[in-house]
This record gives structure tokens, C-alpha cells and sequence, in this order.
């Protein structure tokens, strides 16, 4: 099995994300491994350890994004792969899934490609099945559980219905959400070998490619609205009065 | 301005975001609702009555089980030859593959969870969340046709007109199935927080109750037996926080945040949920938030309009009695 996993690059969830001047600034808070693509190199360790085979870190991005694709390596992954051009600075998601789709093929011979369920940046969660549309193999999107038997692939989905079961033969592409398991901690070893290991970087020369052009672009950001929230503590004699008191305020309220 | 809506079912219950979207489409102009499916006659004649002008049906024994690539090359046929300016979309599991895919087939963009539009002449410009929420962007598609998923509960609903007919045109499927599906594991009720008005959920601090003298996972159960029956008062939906659901209380699908579903109902009740970042940027457009916590130093009381300091345990049970009586439930 040759398993590709798609990772990206992002600002640490804890960090101070705002806008200014009509750009996103995050100040000097750390770049972090996209914490749902995590998952998906989880994932993608977990069937290498049940049929065999290698894993391949791939990420788009610019050269600090060495430093996601050493997390995924220091997890237990044997290779990585950075994508990085400077004519991809403002790629939109069909241009990056274009550029995905070029380097799992230039990598060749992948059995199955693992994306996280959405990035923390972007999050609309289309990669995926983007990638999966250009390179024409089916989409098992949400998978919470993976099995591989012969030359298909069995997930279970994780819906907003319930979890689904479905089989496609591969090559395939899936997303992974975290019902799959917690990523494991990066070994001591893992992080030694990280820190030796050699990134080949590819441009969009590599991948004989134009970039794509953007069909989608950012005409503004805006910080959200503040909401100036008092909270009101309801206190009274017993639970039963506090009960009855909050009651009729959320009644005022008319939200029911 | 040529308006599609997609109207997106699960084997015929209509997400009620897909009205959203004809909501909103109608006050753009004239709109045609697409509806693929198997036995779709009841959906396509609820399109009418909120407001479709034409339907456009693929009714096909193929399009039965919603799977993602037949789906997107249904529409993307559809379209292709009959080149709308814009297709709307509510936002679900479904509908983020489904307009993502027909983006690759059209040379288009998408644009997910959209939460404000506006149309100036030809140009398209979606306002929506990124960075967990903590900043929002004007993103604009310059190609067509724009596929735009809308955040739902962010546009009004519109009123159903009994009875209101409409031209139904009929289309073709397009069957090249990539995958098939085997079946549902019914280990998870239904259950869909995104949609519901009111979202009543619950943290670590369900299972902190050692009077109970019951072990952890089982003094949970109980405690989200007691949301439960809170939520079903107000007619709504049991959520959860991340700790919840790794502790094993609940079902993933429950799971409101940052790796959950992003909510925004009417009434949010946060019971024994500290208020991670992770949790808050999952549920602080809740129109009214009530949090109840036995810390009175918690996160959570930062985000609510009224907080109660005291055990879940006690007090919901209490709550749920007092809602009951005066709903006259």
C-alpha cells in the first residue's frame, strides 16, 4: 500500500487571528501541522501498519511549511514532499486541488489519499473532494473507520445521520474525521529522524504545470462584530427558584 | 440573475437550510430548485410551495442512495447546458462535496458556509467565517456558475404557500457511481445540531456526580439523560463539547466547536462546559446563551447572557420542570 497524506500548514488554534488593514494578521504565533490533518496521518499509519506499505507527507505551501511536514514525518511517516511556488501565494481551493492532484500523480502509484476533514484557516473542508475530482477517483469523505480488503476500500461515515457504510475500489481519497482515533505523539526517535530527514521542495515546473489561475478571491476581511456580553447571574432560595427566575427570562427574551 | 437552488434531502427529508436557500434566491429573482433522488414527488411539490418557480428533477432509481459523484455530474451536466449565474446550496456534508466537485467540472468557484451575500451586476461577493471564526472575509467568485453554500439558520426561512404549483422539468442522471453504499450503522440516532433552534448541551461536567455513585461514563449517561429531557421541552437538540465526546459520553455527531459543527441557534444552554476557545467559536452566534457551571470562574459565563453557578445535576432537572410548566408541556 502507498498511502499519500495531505497536510497543511496553519496558525496554532490558541492563536490571536485578526484583521488589519484588510489582511489577516496572527502576530508571532506559531505555525502548527492543520490539527484535522493530523488526523488523516493517523490514518494513513493506521492501514500502513494493517496491509504494509509507506506513507508520504504531501503539503502545499511555502518553505516554513518543512516544519508540518517534519511533524508528519516524526509521527512515523517515511516520506515528505513540499509543493512550494511563489505563484501559489494566492492560490484559491480548485487551483491548490489542481496542484495536489499533479504532485500524488508525479509521486505515483498512491493506493489511497488521506485529507483531514477541513483546514483551520480556509475550513470549508472542499480539498478533498476537489483532488478527488481532478484525479477522477472516488470521493469517501468523513471516514471515522477504514478498512482495506483486496483492491477496495471500506469506510464507515460519519453523517450528520448516522454512520454510513460505503465501498470503493482504489485508488481512492478519503477524509478522515477524528472518530479514527487520536494522532500519536511524535517518538523520540520520530523527532530525531524528522530533524535529519531531507525535503525535496518541487515547483510548479516540476509538476509541468501553469499556476492556476484564482477564480475565487478575498476582496475584504473584517473583524467579527463584538459582542459586548454581561452575563447575568441568576441567584434565589433554592435551584427551583433560580429555575423559575431564568425561566421567565429566557421567556422575555422571545428566542423560543 | 439566473438562481439555482439546490435543495439537498436525506431519503426525502428535506435539510431545511435548502428553504434558506430558496428564501433567498427568490428575493434575487426568478429561481429553479434542482432536486435529484429516487421517489422525489413530495420534495419537489414542497419546492413549489416555498417558492420554486421551476423544479428541475433527475428522478432515477440510480440517484436513490446520495452518493457524491453521480450527484456532481447530474448537476454539473445540468448545468453546463443550461448556464445559471449562480447555484445555492445549504450547507451539509453532502453539499460541501457535492459543490466542490462541480467546481472541478465547471471551472467555477466555490464558496462554503456563506453567512451574508450581495450581488452588484454580474459580481458575486459571499461574506463568511475563516480562522475558526475569529475573522470573517468578502470572498468573490469571478467565474460561473458561483456555488455558494449558505450557513443555515443565517437567512430566513421562507412561508409555504399550500398548494402553490409550478413548471416541473424533468432531467437526466448521470449514473457513473465511484463507490457504493453498504449500509447504515444505526449505533447513532439522527441527530442534527446544525439545524435545530435550540441546542441544549453538556461538557465534562456531566459526569462529575458522586453521589450517584455510579462509574464515569455511566453518571454521563445520566447526566445527558437529564439535557436530553431538557432539550426535548424546548423542542431542541443535545450538543456537546470536544471533552464530552472524547471521553466517550457521546457520539462524535453531537460535538459542538472548532473539529465539531459550528451552530448559531436561538437558545444555547451550556451545561458543565468550562468554555474552551475551541467550544466558544463553535457556538457564540447563539442568538441567547445561558451557562450553567459549578465554577463561577469559568470561560463560559464570558460568552453568556445569563449564567446559573451550581450543580447540572440539580439545577436542570429544576429548569426542565419550570420551562415545562410554563410551555404547557
Amino acid at each position: 500500500m502507498k498511502i499519500i497524506a495531505c497536510i497543511k500548514q496553519v496558525p496554532d488554534s490558541e492563536a490571536k487571528v485578526k484583521a488589519e488593514n484588510g489582511q489577516v494578521t496572527y502576530g508571532d504565533a506559531p505555525l502548527v501541522i492543520n490539527p484535522f490533518d493530523e488526523y488523516a496521518v493517523e490514518g494513513a499509519l493506521q492501514q500502513k501498519e494493517a496491509s504494509g506499505g509507506t506513507v508520504t507527507a504531501l503539503c502545499v505551501g511555502p518553505e516554513s511549511a518543512k516544519e508540518a511536514l517534519k511533524h508528519a514525518l516524526a509521527m512515523g511517516a517515511d516520506e515528505a514532499i513540499l509543493v512550494s511556488d511563489a505563484a501559489l501565494e494566492n492560490v484559491d481551493s480548485l487551483g491548490a486541488a489542481r496542484v495536489l492532484a499533479a504532485a500524488i500523480l508525479k509521486i505515483g502509484d498512491a493506493d489511497m489519499v488521506m485529507f483531514g476533514r477541513q483546514t483551520l484557516d480556509n475550513g470549508a473542508g472542499v480539498t478533498a473532494p476537489q483532488t478527488a475530482r481532478v484525479l477522477g477517483w472516488p470521493m469517501l469523505g468523513l471516514a471515522g473507520q477504514i478498512k482495506v480488503e483486496g483492491g477496495s476500500v471500506i469506510v464507515e461515515r460519519v453523517l450528520e445521520e448516522g454512520r454510513q457504510i460505503v465501498k470503493a475500489n482504489l485508488p481512492a481519497a478519503l477524509s478522515v474525521v477524528q472518530s479514527i482515533g487520536e494522532p500519536r505523539y511524535p517518538s523520540f526517535m520520530g523527532i530525531r529522524k524528522a530533524a535529519k530527514a531531507a525535503i525535496p521542495v518541487w515547483s510548479l515546473a516540476d509538476l509541468a504545470m501553469a499556476a492556476p489561475a484564482a477564480l475565487v478571491t478575498r476582496a475584504a476581511t473584517m473583524n467579527p462584530p463584538a459582542r459586548e456580553t454581561v452575563c447575568e447571574f441568576i441567584t434565589g432560595e433554592s435551584p427551583e427558584a433560580i429555575a423559575e427566575t431564568l425561566a421567565e427570562k429566557i421567556l422575555a427574551e422571545k428566542v423560543l | 440573475m439566473k438562481t439555482w437552488v439546490y435543495i439537498d434531502h436525506f431519503k426525502g427529508q428535506v435539510q431545511p437550510g435548502s428553504w434558506e436557500a430558496l428564501g433567498l434566491g427568490k428575493s434575487l429573482g426568478a429561481v429553479s430548485a434542482i432536486i435529484f433522488g429516487s421517489g422525489v414527488e413530495a420534495v419537489v411539490k414542497a419546492a413549489f410551495e416555498y417558492g420554486a418557480d421551476e423544479v428541475i428533477a433527475a428522478d432515477d432509481a440510480s440517484l436513490a442512495e446520495y452518493r457524491a459523484e453521480p450527484y456532481a455530474s447530474s448537476l454539473s451536466a445540468l448545468a453546463s447546458s443550461l448556464t445559471p449565474d449562480l447555484i445555492l446550496l445549504p450547507t451539509t456534508s453532502r453539499t460541501r462535496e457535492l459543490s466542490a466537485m462541480c467546481a472541478v467540472d465547471l471551472n467555477s468557484g466555490v464558496l462554503t458556509d456563506v453567512s451574508a451575500i450581495e450581488v452588484s451586476g454580474e459580481t458575486i461577493a459571499a461574506t463568511r467565517s475563516i480562522y475558526e471564526g475569529k475573522v470573517l472575509e468578502k470572498a468573490v467568485c469571478s467565474a460561473k456558475p458561483a456555488l455558494v453554500t449558505l450557513r443555515a439558520r443565517a437567512f430566513p426561512k421562507p412561508a409555504l404557500t399550500a398548494g402553490r404549483a409550478g413548471t416541473l422539468t424533468k432531467a437526466e442522471a448521470k449514473a457513473d457511481a465511484q463507490s457504493s453504499v453498504e449500509g447504515y450503522s444505526a449505533t447513532e440516532a439522527a441527530v442534527n445540531i446544525g439545524d435545530a433552534a435550540v441546542v441544549v448541551s453538556g461538557g465534562r461536567g456531566v459526569s462529575n456526580n458522586p453521589s450517584l455513585g455510579l462509574d464515569e461514563k455511566a453518571t454521563a449517561q445520566k447526566g445527558f439523560e437529564l439535557l436530553g429531557e431538557l432539550a426535548a421541552v424546548l423542542g431542541g437538540a443535545v450538543g456537546a463539547s470536544r471533552a464530552a465526546v472524547d471521553a466517550g459520553y457521546i457520539p462524535y455527531s453531537h460535538q459542538v466547536g472548532q473539529t465539531g459543527k459550528v451552530v448559531a441557534p436561538d437558545l444555547y444552554i451550556a451545561a458543565g462546559i468550562s468554555g474552551a476557545i475551541q467550544h466558544l467559536v463553535g457556538m457564540r452566534n447563539a442568538k441567547l446563551i445561558v451557562a450553567i457551571n459549578k465554577d463561577a470562574e469559568a470561560p463560559i459565563f464570558a460568552a453568556a447572557r445569563y449564567g446559573v453557578v451550581g450543580d447540572l445535576f440539580v439545577f436542570v432537572p429544576a429548569l426542565t420542570a419550570a420551562m415545562r410548566k410554563k410551555l404547557g408541556k
